[in-house]
């Protein structure tokens, strides 16, 4: 099939940046959306041109490296995909496709569609942890833990960090991402020795580091490639008071 | 609890719980306003109202009503500045997901809201408390009420305004459409069989309370 591509170009992270449209023939619906970003990038490389700068890894949807802004929604169409698992399927001949790199202010462009996503690093380190000795990993089985416990941890584990809440959110709010990450750790009994103070961290940083405010759209649970429930933001306020009031 | 006023998550908390009590006001205001369309005269509306305007206790809740207000209103500011901020760049083509109609809206019915509140406060509530625009009225027990029944038919006898409350109306009932069932998400209430049942409430809540307001001056316009 021909699409049309309307790409964000940016030099780098103070380049003002614009869209440049390129016409792309012969692109197979088998295609990943990546592979056909690949097969532009050869062609604008054999023209001698800046090849489009976007980020991928393992390109099945674990890393939470790719994710792009496609036609007014991350991942673009499909639910509970990342970018890389983005089929041209969800295409037809003849369409014209927006691609803009994660728009936030604590996810500066750093070229075209590549953003720096180390504010969510930073929330991690400032208590998306645990704490345990050096030494023997202990017996697995011997702290018990609630099988529907150990699923919402799970549900919430799953979590890649990609992002996609945050470019979704109208807000550019990580309130998904922060809440899957402490309901993880405050779902299970290793978590709970330092919920308190986890909760008090991974919200001030997000706030520091100048994340938006969720005003409860579900656009983000909408968006995750992971499908995380809005549930577990609901958790996070919940242990966010508990943690201010005990 | 000192993070509470400045954090992200407790700036909604205080938000969600002003907006609760309003909710509940709400409720509150319908209940007497609607006597005007259910019975024939006014006489049930003045009595209450003249009560609500008299009691120790309501006019104690009228300031907090006031407080809550300008705390839902200061807090709903600064949080909206702060996600505008959040993303200087915004996307060229976006607002695709399929997310709840009214959620997103919050900011232009907050607006509708503000501005029908100035016009009904200038409307009635002024008139009534400064202006002594309202007359009085005897009923059959012998005691004089403020006659604010008689203001409200008055004024709902012109087209425009009904039409004006009407569409200002609306807009509180698609405010209260996405607050109701999010007020109980931002303060940790959310339960696999509790938040449909909210969300549910939420909806009948937002028709009957909005259905009910806009059913006063339609029904006065026409009827009375």
């Amino acid at each position: 099939m021909n699409i049309t591509l309307k790409i964000w170009r940016q030099k780098n992270r103070d380049d003002k940046g614009k869209f440049v449209t390129y016409k792309l023939g012969d692109v197979s619906a088998e295609m990943t959306f990546l592979e056909m970003l690949d097969y532009l990038n050869e062609k604008l490389i054999r023209e001698g041109a800046d090849p489009v700068a976007f980020d991928s890894d393992c390109r099945e949807g674990i890393c939470g490296m790719c994710g792009l802004y496609i036609n007014g929604r991350p991942n673009g169409p499909r639910k509970g995909v990342t970018t890389c698992q983005l089929s041209m399927s969800a295409f037809k001949d003849g369409d014209t496709i927006t691609v803009e790199p994660w728009r936030a202010k604590a996810f500066p462009v750093i070229k075209d569609l590549v953003v720096d996503r180390t504010s969510f690093d930073k929330i991690i380190q400032a208590g998306g942890y645990i704490s345990v000795n050096t030494g023997a990993a202990p017996e697995a089985n011997a702290i018990p833990v609630k099988k529907e416990n150990a699923e919402r941890a799970f549900d919430a584990g799953i979590c890649i960090g990609c992002g996609s809440c945050v470019a979704a959110c109208t807000n550019a709010s990580a309130m998904l991402f922060v809440s899957a990450k402490v309901s993880q750790l405050a779902l299970l009994p290793q978590g709970r020795v330092e919920a308190k103070e986890r909760v008090r961290a991974m919200v001030q940083a997000m706030d520091e580091l100048g994340f938006g405010n969720c005003s409860n759209t579900g656009a983000c649970e909408v968006e995750c490639p992971k499908e995380i429930s809005l549930s577990h933001i609901a958790r996070l306020n919940r242990e966010y008071f508990t943690a201010g009031i005990t | 609890m000192s993070n509470i006023f400045t954090s992200s998550v407790g700036k909604k908390f205080i938000m969600s719980l002003a907006g609760l009590f309003l909710i509940i006001f709400l409720v509150l205001h319908l209940s007497i306003n609607i006597t005007l369309i259910l019975f024939k005269t006014p006489e049930t509306f003045n009595k209450a109202a003249t009560f609500m305007g008299n009691n120790p206790v309501i006019k104690i809740m009228e300031v907090v009503l006031f407080g809550g207000i300008l705390l839902h209103m200061i807090y709903g500011a600064v949080l909206q500045i702060q996600n505008l901020l959040a993303r200087p760049v915004r996307y060229k083509k976006s607002n695709y997901s399929q997310t709840s109609f009214f959620s997103k809206y919050m900011l232009h019915t907050a607006i509708i809201i503000t501005i029908f509140l100035v016009i009904h406060l200038l409307d009635f509530w002024i008139k009534n408390k400064f202006l002594g625009e309202v007359h009085d009225i005897t009923y059959a027990d012998g005691k004089t009420y403020h006659d604010l029944g008689a203001l409200v038919i008055e004024r709902f006898q012109i087209g425009w305004v009904v039409i004006v409350y009407v569409v200002l109306l609306l807009g509180l009932g698609f405010h209260l459409h996405h607050s109701f069932q999010s007020a109980f998400q931002t303060l940790g209430l959310n339960h696999k069989t509790y938040t449909p049942v909210i969300k549910a409430l939420g909806v009948i809540y937002s028709i009957v309370v909005a259905g009910g307001f806009i059913s006063i001056p339609v029904v006065i316009y026409f009827l009375k």
